[in-house]
C-alpha cells in the first residue's frame, strides 16, 4: 500500500486553487482605451463626460464605456484598437491643454480579483509596441557646473575679505587652484576657506602663494547622483505632458536612464518632448497695479506682466502681476533642498544661487524688503502639428508662477523661502525648482521602437509556439508512458498554470523571449518526469512489485532531479543578473519554470500516482 | 502490453571502449568551432555592434536594388538592405549614425527620427512602407552587452564548478565543465561557421544551452556516483553501466526538449529563430557529449571509488539502505 500524507494533498489543492486564481486575470482581454487626466486646476466631472460624449458622436465612434475611475481619471473604453489614436486626437483637440489625453490599455479584470492583488502579467514593449530609450547622462558636465560654482564661492569669499588673488581655476585633476597675489597672506586665506567652506579639503601647493582645494569624493558622488535623479524627475514631468499611460522611467547603473513609453510610435515627437527645456525666473511682485483692470481691459502697467499661478487639484490658477525685470534666472540656480526654517521651524526650501545671481538677488532684495518675490516656471515645449498634411513646427511656452514669498531681509546667494504649508509642499517646490532644467546634458544611446502590428504578431507567434511546444510534449508522453504519461501531463499542465500565476504575482514583464522561456520550461521540466518514469520502469525490471517500484522510483529520482535542476538554474540566474530587457524576461520565465516544475514533478505527480494506485494491493502491472 | 522503449532495457553498448575515438572526434569538432570563430568571426547583430536597424513592411514586394540606390542618393551610404521573412519585409541596416545630443540649454533640441526619415525615402505613392520596428544603438552599449555576456559565462562556469565540487567531487566538476564548454564552443562555432546573425537572444540561447548540457551530464554523473557506491566493479565498468542505464532517459528528455524548441523555431517568428537554432544545436550536442564525452573525461581524470567514499556521512547513509 502506498501512502502519501493528507496534508500534502491539501497543499497541492491549495497551490492549484491559488495558481488558478492568480493566473486568471491573464484571460481577461484589455480594452484599448483613451485616458483623460485633469491637468492643474481642471476637474474630471459629468460635464467633461458630456463634452467627450459629444466629441465621440461627432467622429462616429461608439465607445464600449465611458467611466470615471476612483483615482479621478476618465476612461473611454473602445471596441476597436484602430480607432484609438483617432479618438485620442479628437478628444485632445476638444479639451485643449487643461487635460492630459493618453492612450491606454484598460484592464477588464473584475474588482474582486483586483482586491486580492491579482493582475495580469505586464506586456513588454516587444509585445505591446512602443518606444524604448536609453539615455546617457553627461556626469562630467554636472561636475563641471559644480566646480565652477565652488570656484566662484572662493572668489567671492576672498574678495569680500580683501585677500588679493590673481586666479581661481579648476585643474583637470579635479582640484581648484587659488593663486594669491604676492602681497596676500596665504595663512589668512586658508583660515577663511576652512571656516567658510568647510566641505573643501585644503592642501599645500608646491608654489608658496598657491592653495590647492579639493572637493571630497563623497561630495562629487553626491553631485553625480543628484544630477541623474534630477534628470529622472525632469523626464518624468515631461513624459506626463506627453500623455503616456504607463511610462517606465528608471535609473540604470550610475549614469543611464531607461525610458519606456508603451503605445508611443513617433520617436521624433517623444525625443522633442524629452529634450524640451525648462527654466526658472525670480521676479519681483508688481505692487500698485489693478489686477481686475488688467484682466478685464488688458491694461497692464508698462513695466509689469500678467502671470497665472499654477493651480492644483483644489486650486484654480489665479492671476498675478509681476515685474518685467527678471532678477535671477534658472541658469543661476545651483541647487534647492527642502528644509525647515531655523527661525520658526516651518517647512522651507533653501536655494543656492551662483555668484552673479547672488549679487543680483542681494541688490534687488536689499531695496525691496517686505515685498513679494515670485518664482516663475517656464517650459518650452516644441510641438509638431499636421496642418493640411504638412508638418508645422512651433514652440509652446508655458509660464506658471509656482511660488510667491515675502522678502524679509536682504538675500544673498544662499537664502530660504519659508512659511510653506507642509513639508511635502517644501519637497515639491524644491523638486520643481530643481526639475526645471536637466542637471546635465543627456544623449540618446539606445533607441528601439516596435510597431503595434509587430507587437500583436509577436503575441500571436509566441502563444502559438508555446501551444505547439505543449502539444508535442503531451502527445509524446501519452504515447510513450501511457498511464504515467497521463499523470505527467496533468503535472505539466499544473506547472504551466503555476508559472503564469507566479509571474503574474511577481509583476514580471512578459516578453517574446519570456514566452520562449515558458515553452522551454515545458521542454526542460519534463526531464524530472522522465527521470521518475524511467526509474520506475527500471525498478519494475529489477523485479520490484509495482507499488514498491513507484515508491522507489519517486524517492531515488528526487536527488538526481534536485542536482540537475539546481545547476540548470544557475544558468538562469546568470542570464537574469547580466541580461537586459527581453532577455531578463526569458531568465525570469526559466527560473520560475524550473522551480515550479520541481514541485509538480516530484510532489504533484506522486500525489496523483498514489491516488490512482495506492489502494490497489493486488496490482500486477503498471502502465508505464 | 509491453511498454515502448527506445533502447532495450539491458542495453550494454560499449561506450567506454570507444572512448578515445569519441574524445578525439569531440576535440576535432571543437577545434573546427574554435577555428571558425578565429578565422571567420561572428556576424554580430546590431545589439553588439551598434548602429541603426529598421524593419520595414511594404504593401507589395519592393525592388531591393531600387531601395538601395534611393538610400544612397539620400545620403545613407553603405546601407545594407536585405529581405527579411516574407517578401514584403525589408531590413535596413546603417552604421555610424550621427550622434544626437540633447543639450540642456538649447531651446530646440528637436531631432528627427532616422526610422521615419528612411521610411519617407523608401516609400513610393503606390508602395508605401510602414516601420515595423527600429533600433538605434550606440557602439558603447553594444560593447557593454557583449562584456556582460562574458561575465555571465564566467559566472555560470564558476557556479557549476563550486556546486558540483561540493555535491560530487572536483574530478566530476572538471569533467562536467569541460563537457559544457565543449557544447558552448560548438554552438558558437556553428554561428561563426554559417555566418548566421548573433544577437542578444542567441546569447541567451547559448547560456541556456549551458544549463541544459550540464543538466544532462549531471544525471549521468549522479548514476555514476550511485553505482560507485553500490557496485563492486572497476571504474571502467561502472561508467559504462551508468551511461547505458541513463541512455533511455537522456534520449527521451532530449527528444522532448528538441520538439519544444523546434516549435519555437517553426512558429516563433524571425526574432526567436536565432535563439531556437542555438538551442536545437545545443540540445543535440549536449546530449551526445553527455553520452560520449563526459564519462570518458571522468575516466581520463582517473576517477575511482575512493573519490566518493571518504565522507563518513555517506557511509552511514549507505548502511541504512536495504
Amino acid at each position: 500500500m502506498l501512502e502519501y500524507a493528507r496534508w500534502k494533498y491539501i497543499v497541492i489543492l491549495l497551490v492549484l486553487a491559488l495558481s488558478a486564481v492568480y493566473a486568471l486575470p491573464n484571460l481577461f482581454p484589455q480594452d484599448p482605451s483613451v485616458q483623460v487626466t485633469a491637468n492643474r486646476g481642471s476637474t474630471v466631472d459629468d460635464a467633461l463626460r458630456k463634452r467627450i460624449d459629444a466629441t465621440l458622436k461627432q467622429i462616429n465612434v461608439a465607445p464600449k464605456a465611458v467611466e470615471i475611475s476612483k483615482d479621478g481619471n476618465l476612461l473611454v473604453r473602445l471596441r476597436d484598437p484602430n480607432v484609438q489614436i483617432r479618438t485620442a486626437d479628437a478628444i485632445r483637440d476638444t479639451l485643449g491643454s487643461d487635460y492630459v489625453v493618453a492612450l491606454n490599455l484598460a484592464s477588464t479584470v473584475p474588482d474582486w480579483l483586483r482586491r486580492i492583488g491579482a493582475g495580469p502579467m505586464l506586456l513588454g514593449l516587444d509585445l505591446q509596441g512602443g518606444v524604448h530609450f536609453l539615455m546617457q547622462v553627461d556626469q562630467q558636465a554636472a561636475l563641471a557646473k559644480r566646480f565652477e560654482a565652488t570656484a566662484e564661492d572662493v572668489r567671492v569669499l576672498l574678495r569680500e575679505n580683501r585677500v588679493a588673488y590673481t586666479a581661481v581655476e579648476r585643474r583637470p585633476d579635479n582640484a581648484i587652484v587659488t593663486t594669491l597675489a604676492t602681497n596676500a597672506d596665504p595663512a589668512k586665506a586658508r583660515d577663511l576657506i576652512a571656516k567658510n567652506l568647510p566641505t573643501l579639503l585644503v592642501e599645500d601647493a608646491d608654489v608658496p602663494n598657491q592653495i590647492v582645494l579639493r572637493v571630497p569624493q563623497a561630495e562629487l558622488n553626491r553631485v553625480a547622483t543628484e544630477a541623474i535623479e534630477q534628470n529622472v524627475s525632469t523626464l518624468r514631468n515631461r513624459i506626463n505632458e506627453l500623455g503616456v499611460a504607463e511610462p517606465i522611467i528608471q535609473r540604470q547603473g550610475t549614469d543611464r536612464v531607461v525610458v519606456q513609453l508603451p503605445g508611443v510610435q513617433d520617436t521624433a515627437q517623444a525625443k522633442r518632448i524629452l529634450g524640451a527645456t525648462a527654466t526658472l525666473e525670480f521676479r519681483g511682485v508688481y505692487e500698485g497695479g489693478d489686477i481686475q483692470d488688467a484682466l478685464t481691459t488688458g491694461n497692464v502697467p508698462p513695466d509689469a506682466r500678467l502671470f497665472y499661478t499654477r493651480g492644483g487639484p483644489d486650486a484654480r490658477p489665479s492671476p498675478v502681476l509681476l515685474k518685467k525685470r527678471v532678477i535671477v534666472s534658472g541658469e543661476q540656480l545651483v541647487g534647492a533642498q527642502s528644509t525647515r526654517s531655523p527661525d520658526d521651524g516651518s517647512p522651507a526650501v533653501s536655494i543656492q544661487l551662483n555668484g552673479p545671481g547672488g549679487q543680483r538677488m542681494f541688490d534687488y532684495s536689499s531695496e525691496n524688503v517686505n515685498k513679494g518675490l515670485a518664482v516663475v516656471y517656464i517650459e518650452r515645449i516644441p510641438e509638431v502639428k499636421l496642418v493640411d498634411g504638412k508638418e508645422v513646427r512651433s514652440t509652446r511656452v508655458k509660464e506658471e508662477v509656482i511660488s510667491i514669498a515675502n522678502i524679509r531681509e536682504a538675500l544673498g546667494k544662499n537664502f530660504q523661502t519659508s512659511g510653506l504649508d507642509s513639508p511635502k509642499d517644501a519637497a515639491d517646490l524644491a523638486l520643481l525648482l530643481r526639475a526645471g532644467a536637466l542637471a546635465a546634458p543627456m544623449e540618446f544611446v539606445d533607441e528601439r521602437t516596435v510597431g503595434p502590428s509587430l507587437g500583436a504578431e509577436n503575441v500571436d507567434r509566441g502563444l502559438t509556439a508555446v501551444l505547439y511546444a505543449f502539444g508535442f510534449t503531451l502527445v509524446f508522453f501519452l504515447f510513450y508512458y501511457r498511464m504515467f504519461g497521463l499523470i505527467t501531463c496533468i503535472a505539466l499542465l499544473m506547472n504551466l498554470l503555476m508559472v503564469v500565476a507566479v509571474m503574474s504575482i511577481l509583476g514580471a514583464t512578459l516578453t517574446l523571449p519570456g514566452l520562449a522561456g515558458i515553452a522551454l520550461t515545458v521542454g526542460m521540466s519534463v526531464d524530472a518526469n522522465v527521470l521518475i518514469n524511467e526509474r520506475i520502469r527500471e525498478e519494475l525490471r529489477a523485479g520490484m512489485p509495482p507499488l514498491g517500484a513507484i515508491k522507489e522510483g519517486y524517492e531515488r529520482a528526487a536527488g538526481t532531479i534536485a542536482d540537475a535542476n539546481i545547476t540548470a538554474m544557475l544558468a538562469g540566474v546568470a542570464l537574469f543578473a547580466f541580461g537586459t530587457g527581453p532577455v531578463k524576461g526569458f531568465a525570469v520565465a526559466l527560473i520560475v519554470g524550473i522551480l515550479t516544475s520541481m514541485y509538480t514533478a516530484v510532489s504533484v505527480s506522486r500525489g496523483i500516482a498514489t491516488l490512482m494506485y495506492g489502494k490497489r494491493r493486488k496490482l500486477k502491472t503498471l502502465a508505464v | 502490453m509491453k511498454p515502448f522503449n527506445v533502447f532495450p532495457y539491458d542495453s550494454n553498448i560499449p561506450f567506454m571502449r570507444m572512448r578515445w575515438v569519441s574524445l578525439i572526434v569531440a576535440a576535432l569538432i571543437m577545434f573546427v568551432g574554435i577555428g571558425a570563430m578565429a578565422t571567420k568571426g561572428f556576424n554580430f547583430a546590431l545589439d553588439f555592434t551598434g548602429g541603426v536597424g529598421i524593419e520595414l513592411r511594404f504593401q507589395k514586394a519592393p525592388d531591393v536594388d531600387d531601395i538601395r540606390t534611393r538610400l544612397t542618393r539620400a545620403g545613407y551610404e553603405n546601407a545594407q538592405v536585405q529581405t527579411f521573412g516574407t517578401g514584403t519585409d525589408l531590413l535596413v541596416r546603417l552604421q555610424d549614425k550621427p550622434r544626437e545630443q540633447v543639450a540642456h540649454d538649447a531651446p530646440n533640441a528637436a531631432t528627427g527620427s532616422i526610422a521615419q526619415d528612411v521610411r519617407r525615402i523608401v516609400s513610393s505613392p503606390d508602395n508605401p512602407a510602414e516601420v515595423r520596428s527600429s533600433a538605434q544603438i550606440s557602439a558603447q552599449v553594444g560593447k557593454e552587452l557583449a562584456l556582460n555576456g562574458v561575465y555571465a559565462l564566467l559566472f555560470v562556469i564558476f557556479g557549476f564548478l563550486i556546486y558540483i565540487s561540493f555535491r560530487f567531487e572536483w574530478k566530476f566538476a572538471v569533467a562536467a565543465i569541460i563537457t559544457t564548454l565543449h557544447d558552448v564552443v560548438v554552438v558558437a562555432g556553428w554561428f561563426a561557421l554559417t555566418g548566421h546573425e548573433f544577437d542578444l537572444t542567441v546569447l541567451a540561447g547559448v547560456l541556456s544551452v549551458m544549463g541544459y548540457s550540464i543538466n544532462d551530464t549531471i544525471v549521468v554523473f549522479d548514476r555514476v556516483r550511485e553505482n560507485f557506491r553500490g557496485m563492486r566493479a572497476p571504474p571502467y565498468e561502472v561508467l559504462n553501466k551508468s551511461i547505458n542505464q541513463t541512455l533511455s532517459r537522456t534520449v527521451i528528455t532530449s527528444a522532448v526538449a528538441f520538439l519544444t524548441v523546434m516549435a519555437l523555431y517553426l512558429y516563433g517568428g524571425g526574432s526567436l529563430r536565432g535563439m531556437a537554432e542555438s538551442q536545437m544545436i545545443g540540445i543535440i550536442i549536449g546530449t551526445l557529449s553527455s553520452i560520449f564525452v563526459a564519462c570518458p573525461l571522468l575516466m581520463w581524470l582517473g576517477v575511482s571509488k575512493q573519490d566518493l567514499l571518504p565522507k563518513a556521512r555517506d557511509e552511514a547513509a549507505l548502511a541504512r539502505r536495504p
